[in-house]
């Protein structure tokens, strides 16, 4: 069994409009900060799991963000992993 | 009202349980039993209610973590014999994470924690759980919530209006909600999900008693 670790972003979909994000970036303007054009907030998950492999890995990671991590009406999510 | 039984869920977070309890059981003098999540007999329960509250915490998203309970998973085979589900608010949430009910539910437009009380449009009579024998009538419930805003894609969104599946529409929109929905059914209409919470709106003396047609409509076959 080979230890990985995995970093999942879950983020709203595009077309899911973000008030929290919209209120940071209006917050972020009145700090003085120039030149934002946009500004949407999202959630980093950090998973360290054991698995024969990567594909393994990518299928037990694929279910949690299907079923759990994220919403798929609402969120999408990507994922980046590391063998430790 | 015979040995009719409503089964009213309690996950560790929900705070309306009690409520919903006391609508049925001294308003409507139907009674309930209150149902563990981790309970998966629903043998001796002929409707269920999920109350609003913030179940687990609302941790991860609204209803997210509930909808991995013994009993929703035990819910299934409830609703597909026809018996009735009523989400209010958390509830909405929970039905709509674990797929009885299309859409999400997501942080109001303002970010605010709504907590007031709003004008609905009956929009629907699919299910009989609101008294629409008018055309457009309008009923008065309290709403709070933080994470109330109705969202669908396009798609659902066609699908809930052709099939007439939009229980309720606010009259003025407080929370970003797509389409002004307040509440939706599933297509056979036995479970129905709303924000607006009916068991705070079952005696005259707390502000109203447009909650009740609803709540009583838990009894029908």
């Amino acid at each position: 069994m080979d230890q990985f670790a995995v970093k999942v972003f879950v983020r709203l979909r595009p077309s899911v409009l973000d008030p929290a994000g919209e209120a940071t970036k209006s917050a972020s303007i009145k700090l003085g900060a120039e030149g934002i054009k946009s500004l949407r907030i999202g959630k980093m998950i950090e998973v360290k799991i054991e698995a024969n492999g990567e594909n393994e890995v990518r299928e037990k990671i694929d279910l949690l963000c299907v079923r759990l991590f994220a919403n798929t009406v609402i969120e999408d999510y990507e994922y980046s992993l590391e063998k430790l | 009202m015979d040995n009719f039984t409503v089964g009213i869920v309690v996950f560790p977070g929900s705070n309306c349980d009690r409520d919903v309890s006391w609508a049925l059981e001294g308003c409507l003098d139907i009674r309930t039993k209150y149902l563990w999540h981790e309970s998966s007999d629903l043998s001796d329960v002929d409707a269920i209610v999920l109350p609003g509250g913030f179940s687990y915490g609302d941790y991860l998203r609204c209803g997210a973590i509930a909808r991995f309970s013994p009993l929703i998973n035990a819910l299934d085979d409830f609703v597909k014999s026809g018996k009735r589900v009523l989400g209010i608010c958390n509830g909405f949430q929970i039905l709509t994470e674990s797929g009885f009910l299309p859409g999400a539910l997501v942080a109001n437009k303002n970010l605010n924690f709504i907590c007031d009380d709003v004008e609905l449009d009956i929009v629907s009579s699919k299910g009989g759980w609101f008294n629409n024998r008018d055309e457009k009538q309008t009923i008065n419930l309290p709403i709070a919530h933080g994470e109330g805003r109705y969202h669908c894609d396009s798609d659902t969104l066609k699908k809930l209006v052709d099939n007439e599946l939009i229980a309720l529409k606010y009259k003025i929109n407080p929370n970003g909600s797509s389409f002004d929905i307040a509440g939706i059914t599933n297509e056979q209409g036995n479970v129905l999900g709303l924000m607006p919470h009916p068991e705070r709106a079952c005696d005259e003396a707390i502000g109203g008693t447009d909650g009740l047609f609803t709540l009583k409509s838990l009894i029908l076959k």
